[in-house]
């Protein structure tokens, strides 16, 4: 796992191929979008996915705080899928989050599916928030960044990071959640002067320019935009 | 084969009305006909092998014509299931005629995706004698509640185009119907309708009540007249390789204008697409000539068809998708351009030609390349032979099972045992284990997960006596929703001009959208189009002008070889004495061959290296279709990899494998070990995206997923679930569970094809002979000339395609011809009422893309290729 550093007013921060941001002079994690219990969510409306997504995602969470080891985890809202999602955890997935508290201080950031102790948390210079605003030195998720590059006639399509010198949206970390083209008005308009996305490998990240993703080409989505 | 049986006459004699009618048209009934008759009257399954124009039609339909006009009455009598809709309608209109000219009080009716919800009630309610059918809606009419009632006085079932269902999971739904209906009504007689095929018991068996072929009479029609088939060559050298036939445009124009009318087969709706536009530029005499593939739209198709049947059409350039159904009088020629992968197949396609089955049908085999012409020549060899091909069928899908017992449970309780006897009644699933039946069924009723999280979100319940009932009778309707057993690749609308105004061509994967530039132009529906923008889920377009269009591309469009025809390709590459037939340059080529390596012989594995341009080469001649090959590409470069030989690429035909490699291969036969399928398997399954897009398919039969919700999409909120991450959860966490037992069971086959690969690699232990040679040998020139064409791909996967991407595009910015940035954006919205992230997923799982999969050779073949060659006609090695 090779994290790729970016500076965000003067700041260094590393962006981890796991799909976490890394602000070392902190020790601060910071992890969007874990929509935990989306399974259980699906499941409630008759699609029964396999029930292991919060089991899945918590240990992802787990690994990148034993090797980061950080004083504060950041989970950057919609952490549950819905606001009931905290009630439906097992006691395996309960117990893993406990764990979790006891290696690290974690915030819960407010996101638009799930309550939290906090709307924004503000470390200056940054601001790290739900739903990015387009402010200067903001560090957000909701958007779930997704892009694709063409090679030799293949498509390879990833979660990713989109930076440029004013803000980074983190892609998101759950098991079970999906992405929204970075080519979307929503993304590309936080990033008027261009972007580049850093999309998740194994074990590094891949950069590109924001201008060069190729279509994710997922167009329903703008035809229910007017709904 | 069962011979002919003539039917004694008194056994199967026809109503007053019937034998009137035949007697003024002054038709007698065939042998097999009767013989179909006689067995129904005796309360008897029968299944009809006949050829095409053999009656087959009347003579399954005879038996109802006869029990209706003796007794009139009421209800149901007769089940009619067609592969096509299309093939349904056109035999109600062919069997209104007998009726009404005999004078018979018998009532039809077509139920299909077609018929509207009113005529849907009115057959349940007051159903016809006769209904015709396809196997998605008998499973739907079998799901209603009131489908005892409906089907308890059926008397018989006929199943047409049985050769074309059994095998595939359209026939293992069907199967598992015609046992509920062997519950539902055990008296009703089964009338099988088929072409001549090579598995005649499996045929039997898929018909009979007891899955085992019990009770089911063979009854075949004499044979027809033997086809009349010549191979055309271009006149000089045979081309090394190339699939699309296009040198042979200018002998196909002259063949069509020949003939009354033609059928141009070719293999792959991108071949289609060229040759149309090759016949088109010859075409001075303004010939009616015509396209027909599976992309085109619905209505384009049918106009298409209903020109064929009227008989306007001069000739029709069509894929597979003419290969089955209505039968048009007036084809008198089959062109086939491009190998014919399978004797059936091409028997099945000659037989479009010329419905009279006393006289020959004509066909003309125009091969592409060298291959492509000994695999002609040893198809010809089996067609004459009555040699016929193809596997036996694959046990049946545990996907289409689970699909099934929700229906099954749809209709009113059951108990699990009853259901199991019932189900092992098909006979597909004859051999179905308890514990996988009681795996789907715990899959239906919550999932069937170890972590038994779902108690709350059952679907299904137990009653104290152990019979499973619907928990929820909304389950039952978005069942109805999602029923089937075709899963569609996500495709996009292709419309000429802006806006709701446009025409719409057709439909083409969004894949190869995805890698359209505006402006960029590309042959579609005989057309040459320009690509101006992606709007919702349309592809917008113009009439464009100019040269060098790419061409649509579908990887999953190419039939592979069968077994059969390969191993007669290997027969022919070692027999010297009938090289003599072949054109003078193939012949020299293989005796080249024969001198400095050695020709594949039938049981062993070929497999040469050599180095070439700074590269080592290994060849395999394995002779087991392309998808096999890819697969086995895919294994090989990773073993090759742990072996420190460095391979860089591999390309895949249907004769050979070709990898090359920075270091030299050496041990080349412990690299072929069986072993491969172990570990580098499971490996490669993790990140394949074949197999995430066979997941995919499995979990949208089983029901897992929907690709059609209620009214869910309104909520805004995120309904669905990328089947990819489902299959990276669930392989970590129960890498048994019962959908990716199907799945694997699924990739054994198909565009995986690991089974082909594994009896191969077990065939082959202990045979590998290696030619270490010092160049490329003259066998091997056709696979390296694909080198660059095909898709290459390495084991890697993904992460090194896009570290490859990564240092184009640095590369790209430091000679400063990166793109430009983004245009402005318009203004931030402040507030966004749907989550577009939810929308963005909604969408993506209708339209899900099959990752990674890139175009072939067809995607950069240019109109320019077209050359006028002149053809001339081969004679035929004896």
């Amino acid at each position: 796992m090779t994290a790729a550093p970016v500076h965000l007013l003067g700041e260094r921060l590393m962006l981890d191929p796991a799909g976490a941001l890394w602000w070392p002079a902190r020790r601060l994690l910071a992890i969007a979008d874990l929509h935990l219990e989306k399974g259980s969510a699906l499941a409630a409306r008759g699609s029964l996915v396999p029930p292991y997504d919060s089991r899945a995602t918590l240990e992802r969470l787990t690994r990148l705080v034993r090797l980061y080891r950080p004083e504060r985890l950041l989970l950057l809202g919609d952490s549950f899928h819905d606001p009931k999602g905290a009630a439906r955890l097992g006691a395996a997935e309960r117990e893993a989050l406990a764990a979790l508290s006891r290696l690290t201080a974690i915030t819960w950031l407010a996101g638009n599916h799930d309550p939290g102790t906090a709307e924004e948390v503000h470390e200056p210079p940054l601001t790290f928030r739900h739903v990015p605003r387009g402010e200067t030195g903001e560090v957000a998720g909701h958007l779930h960044p997704k892009a694709a590059v063409t090679v030799r006639g293949a498509w390879v399509a990833r979660p990713c990071f989109v930076a440029d010198s004013r803000r980074v949206l983190l892609p998101a970390f759950g098991a079970y959640t999906g992405g929204l083209d970075v080519r979307d008005p929503a993304i590309r308009s936080l990033f008027p002067r261009g972007a580049r996305v850093f999309l998740l490998g194994k074990d590094r990240l891949f950069s590109f320019p924001l201008a060069a993703a190729a279509p994710l080409s997922e167009p329903a989505a703008k035809a229910m935009s007017g709904a | 084969m069962p011979e002919p049986i003539p039917a004694p006459p008194d056994l199967a004699p026809l109503p007053a009305p019937l034998a009137a009618w035949f007697a003024r048209r002054g038709w007698q009934p065939h042998p097999h006909q009767r013989a179909v008759l006689a067995a129904a009257r005796a309360g008897r399954s029968a299944l009809l092998l006949a050829p095409t124009g053999a009656g087959k039609t009347l003579a399954g339909f005879l038996p109802t014509l006869a029990d209706l006009a003796e007794t009139p009455r009421p209800g149901l009598h007769t089940l009619y299931v067609s592969p096509l809709k299309a093939l349904a309608a056109d035999i109600a209109r062919n069997l209104e005629r007998p009726i009404a000219e005999a004078g018979l009080a018998i009532t039809l009716d077509v139920r299909t995706g077609d018929t509207d919800q009113a005529s849907r009630r009115r057959q349940r309610e007051a159903p016809p004698n006769i209904l015709l059918t396809t196997p998605e809606s008998l499973a739907l009419l079998l799901s209603f509640p009131d489908s005892a009632r409906l089907f308890a006085d059926l008397r018989t079932v006929v199943v047409d185009e049985i050769h074309a269902l059994a095998g595939t999971k359209r026939g293992d739904q069907l199967a598992l119907c015609l046992a509920r209906l062997g519950t539902l009504a055990p008296g009703a007689v089964r009338i099988g309708l088929s072409a001549t095929a090579p598995w005649p018991d499996h045929l039997a068996a898929f018909l009979s009540a007891d899955g085992r072929g019990t009770g089911v009479e063979r009854i075949a029609a004499p044979p027809g007249a033997a086809p009349a088939i010549e191979i055309r060559l271009p006149e000089g050298p045979l081309p090394w390789s190339g699939h699309m036939g296009l040198m042979a445009a200018e002998a196909i124009y002259r063949l069509i204008r020949a003939h009354r009318s033609t059928i141009v087969f070719v293999n792959t709706r991108a071949q289609a697409e060229l040759v149309f536009a090759a016949l088109w530029r010859l075409n001075d005499d303004a010939l009616p000539i015509a396209l027909h593939h599976g992309s085109l739209a619905r209505d384009q198709r049918l106009k298409v068809e209903a020109a064929m049947a009227r008989g306007e059409l001069r000739a029709v350039v069509a894929t597979s998708s003419l290969d089955l159904g209505i039968d048009w009088g007036e084809v008198d020629l089959v062109v086939q351009v491009g190998a014919p992968k399978g004797v059936s197949r091409l028997l099945q396609r000659i037989g479009r030609a010329n419905h009279r089955w006393d006289e020959p049908s004509r066909a003309v085999l125009v091969p592409a390349n060298r291959f492509e012409l000994l695999e002609c020549l040893c198809a010809l060899d089996g067609v004459r032979e009555g040699a016929l091909d193809g596997d036996p069928s694959p046990p049946g899908g545990l996907d289409v099972l689970a699909q099934h017992v929700m229906g099954t449970v749809c209709a009113g309780p059951i108990h699990p045992d009853e259901l199991y006897a019932e189900v092992t009644r098909a006979a597909p699933y004859r051999d179905l284990a308890r514990r996988d039946f009681d795996d789907v069924v715990r899959f239906v009723e919550d999932g069937g997960y170890a972590l038994s999280a779902y108690e709350r979100y059952r679907r299904l319940f137990r009653d104290a006596e152990g019979r499973l009932h619907l928990a929820d009778e909304r389950a039952a309707r978005r069942w109805r929703l999602n029923i089937g057993t075709i899963v569609e690749a996500p495709l996009l609308k292709v419309k000429l001009g802006r806006g709701f105004g446009g025409a719409t061509l057709g439909e083409i994967e969004e894949y190869f959208v995805s890698l359209l530039n505006p402006g960029d132009t590309f042959l579609f529906a005989g057309r040459l189009l320009r690509f101006d923008r992606l709007r919702e889920t349309v592809v917008e377009c113009s009439p464009a002008h100019g040269d060098d269009p790419k061409v649509p591309a579908y990887a999953g469009g190419r039939l592979p070889l069968t077994t059969y025809l390969a191993d007669r390709v290997r027969a022919l590459l070692q027999d010297r004495r009938r090289w003599q037939g072949l054109p003078a340059d193939v012949a020299e080529w293989l005796e080249l061959q024969r001198r400095r390596s050695r020709l594949p012989g039938p049981a062993d594995l070929l497999v040469e290296t050599f180095p070439r341009g700074g590269r080592w080469f290994l060849v395999a001649y394995c002779f087991e279709g392309r998808n096999a090959h890819q697969t086995l590409g895919m294994l090989l470069t990773r073993r090759m990899e742990r072996a420190g030989f460095r391979p860089l690429g591999f390309v895949a035909t249907d004769y050979v494998l070709a990898v090359w490699s920075a270091a030299e291969p050496r041990d080349v036969a412990r690299l072929f070990d069986e072993e491969m399928l172990g570990e580098d398997l499971e490996e490669w399954m993790a990140e394949s995206s074949l197999l995430k897009r066979t997941f995919r398919h499995v979990a949208v039969i089983a029901g897992l997923v929907e690709r059609n919700h209620l009214g869910g999409a309104k909520t805004g909120r995120q309904v669905t679930v990328n089947t990819d991450l489902i299959y990276d959860v669930l392989r970590k966490y129960e890498p048994d569970h019962v959908l990716l037992r199907a799945t694997r069971a699924d990739a054994a086959r198909g565009l995986v094809d690991v089974g082909r690969v594994a009896l191969m690699l077990r065939r082959a232990r202990g045979r590998i002979v290696h030619m270490a040679l010092s160049r490329v040998s003259p066998l091997a020139v056709p696979v390296l000339l694909e080198v660059g064409k095909e898709h290459v791909a390495t084991g890697e996967g993904q992460d090194a395609l896009l570290a490859e991407a990564e240092a184009a595009q640095l590369l790209a910015e430091a000679r400063g011809e990166a793109d430009p940035p983004a245009v402005t954006p318009p203004p931030l919205r402040a507030e966004r009422p749907v989550h577009p992230v939810h929308r963005a997923n909604v969408a993506r799982d209708r339209k899900r893309r099959p990752g990674g999969i890139a175009l072939g050779t067809q995607g950069r073949a240019t109109l320019r290729t077209i050359r006028s060659r002149r053809q001339a006609s081969l004679p035929l090695p004896e």
